[in-house]
């Protein structure tokens, strides 16, 4: 090995370690462990094979949580995104007070998601809750938004939605700046209306920009909770249960950690095949330019 | 038509900010206000006062603030050195070596509960500040956003200083650090926030006072003996979003260019 070598392997070294210890092992040990049963005291942990995933198979609770997060993904992601783009375009137009509305929108960002789970669980709270007033003030009945099972999905959906939009609009944002200003002058010398230069110039050339929000939103759909530990802790009756509270309950409230490195294979094959995805989505992008 | 469309972004913004606003109003009127809004109600700072004597708040502070710390040190030391070996030095397996840093982008410690449990339960540092942030110091992000930019800095500023006899690390800290520097502070941002506002790892690994950051401080306090005393709450709410609400709005044109950086990819 030559000079060079020696020293990016050396530079490369420490960051190298830390990723194999904290990403690389674990990923590989979960999908043994998953094998194995849940090692008690100091004796190891004998091989099950796949009792792990036919008790998987056979738990309501795991595919109640799958469905759960399915619908979360469905319903959070779409919407954010297109509340991201609607917000971009607003605040990157020559609009009355848009410095306060990008305020407006970002804010959420980067406040703590445990802190505005807080906050939305007083919002949504029976009979005194702001909501609650609103819609006793419209004369709409009193329901416990969530503690019955048919909206707290929902609610908890709209809060991560709430969460997450004014930070992909900052992703589009950057994307718009960056089209040229002849493109909308040449559109309008066409005489061409300002949706249909939205639709057929704006909108594709975005295109890059929605493929990284769109792998993030899905990746953040499985990957943030702290607002269901707080607000519903997965209930009522497990209607709010995402993948990774269900791993979370499974591995540190029962301690099974045997099942619940089953259930987190699950959750890395779902993470896996988005990567798979948006891997063949780019390549067949740079083929076609 | 225009006119709609600045009433609706208007309309969108004032709902965005309205759970805010009404955590504001409720932390900072007397308790028999919290779920009543009247124009005359009388501010107080009494519930501030309540909630920080009812927690070790200021501990969770200096835990927050030494995690961050320790977290964005320790990232900038190991992605700069790893964006360097990336950007500009051949070696065997660089290929796969990047792609396999590239798979935490994907897998991120967060979903890894388990088994990082396991192994900081081996290396017997559990309920640890630096147990915390252990799992995120090598960040996929940080070397992939250092080694784009490293990239774009010509080669010519790292040659002459070679010619005047400066080793890889000299090189590093001299030309390629100064110029890479408004990414960090982007970088640094994002960090800074995402650590601060962590939830459920540091929930799992601490268990007492002397580790847990303010967001695990702020979970136990408001889920604990609190019961329904909204106005405490929302106050304890709002003092551990505040360190970053006040750097938001007294620097939000950094943040918001901050953030963008961080994202061009």
């Amino acid at each position: 090995m030559n000079r060079q070598a020696i020293h990016g392997w050396l530079l490369l070294l420490p960051a190298a370690a830390l990723l194999a210890l904290f990403t690389h092992w674990p990923v590989a040990a979960t999908i043994w462990a998953s094998f194995h049963a849940t090692p008690r005291s100091s004796h190891p942990a004998p091989w099950v094979g796949l009792e792990n995933y036919q008790v998987m198979w056979a738990d309501e609770v795991f595919w109640k949580s799958l469905a759960n997060n399915l619908w979360y993904a469905l319903a959070t992601v779409p919407v954010s995104i297109a509340l991201a783009l609607v917000m971009a375009l607003w605040v990157n137009g020559a609009m009355r007070g848009r410095t306060w509305l990008r305020m407006a929108f970002f804010t959420p960002t980067i406040l703590p998601m445990i802190a505005v789970a807080n906050i939305w669980l007083f919002f949504y709270t029976p009979q005194y809750g702001l909501l609650e007033q609103l819609t006793g003030a419209l004369g709409i009945a009193s329901h416990n938004w969530l503690g019955s099972p048919d909206t707290a999905l929902a609610c908890v959906s709209i809060v991560a939605i709430w969460k997450e939009a004014g930070f992909f609009m900052i992703f589009y944002l950057a994307a718009l700046q960056s089209i040229p200003p002849s493109l909308a002058e040449a559109a309008a010398l066409e005489g061409a209306s300002r949706f249909y230069y939205f639709r057929r110039v704006v909108f594709p050339l975005l295109a890059p920009t929605t493929l990284f929000v769109l792998v993030n939103a899905v990746i953040n759909s499985f990957r943030l909770v702290d607002h269901i530990v707080v607000m519903t802790r997965g209930g009522p009756n497990n209607a709010t249960s995402l993948l990774l509270f269900h791993i979370y309950q499974v591995g540190f409230s029962f301690w099974d950690t045997a099942y619940a490195s089953a259930l987190t294979v699950v959750l890395l094959a779902i993470l896996g095949t988005v990567a798979l995805v948006q891997f063949l989505l780019v390549e067949r992008r740079v083929h076609y330019q | 038509m225009r006119k709609l469309e600045t009433v609706a972004a208007w309309v969108l913004g004032a709902l965005w900010i309205l759970p805010l606003a009404y955590a504001f109003w409720t932390a900072f009127h007397p308790p028999e206000f919290s779920t009543r809004l009247a124009l005359a109600a009388p501010l107080t700072l009494d519930n501030f006062h309540r909630a920080w004597d009812a927690a070790p708040f200021a501990r969770y502070f200096v835990n927050s603030f030494l995690l961050v710390t320790m977290v964005l040190a320790a990232q900038l030391v190991l992605c700069t050195l790893a964006a360097y070996a990336f950007a500009r030095f051949e070696f065997p397996g660089k290929p796969v070596a990047f792609a396999l840093v590239l798979v935490q982008l994907m897998i991120m410690p967060d979903v890894l509960i388990v088994e990082n449990y396991r192994t900081l339960g081996r290396l017997g540092i559990l309920d640890s500040i630096p147990a915390i942030g252990l799992p995120y110091m090598a960040s996929a992000f940080g070397i992939f956003l250092l080694r784009q930019t490293f990239k774009t800095i010509p080669r010519e500023l790292d040659e002459a200083a070679r010619v005047e006899g400066a080793g890889p690390l000299e090189v590093l800290w001299r030309v390629y650090v100064p110029l890479a520097r408004p990414v960090y502070l982007a970088f640094g941002l994002v960090s800074v926030s995402y650590h601060w506002n962590n939830f459920l790892w540091p929930l799992i690994v601490t268990s007492s006072v002397t580790s847990r950051p303010v967001t695990v401080g702020l979970q136990v306090f408001s889920s604990g003996d609190q019961g329904i005393d909204w106005s405490v709450i929302t106050a304890a709410t709002l003092m551990t979003s505040a360190p970053l609400l006040l750097a938001f709005l007294l620097f939000q044109r950094q943040f918001v260019q901050s953030f963008l950086r961080a994202g061009i990819r």
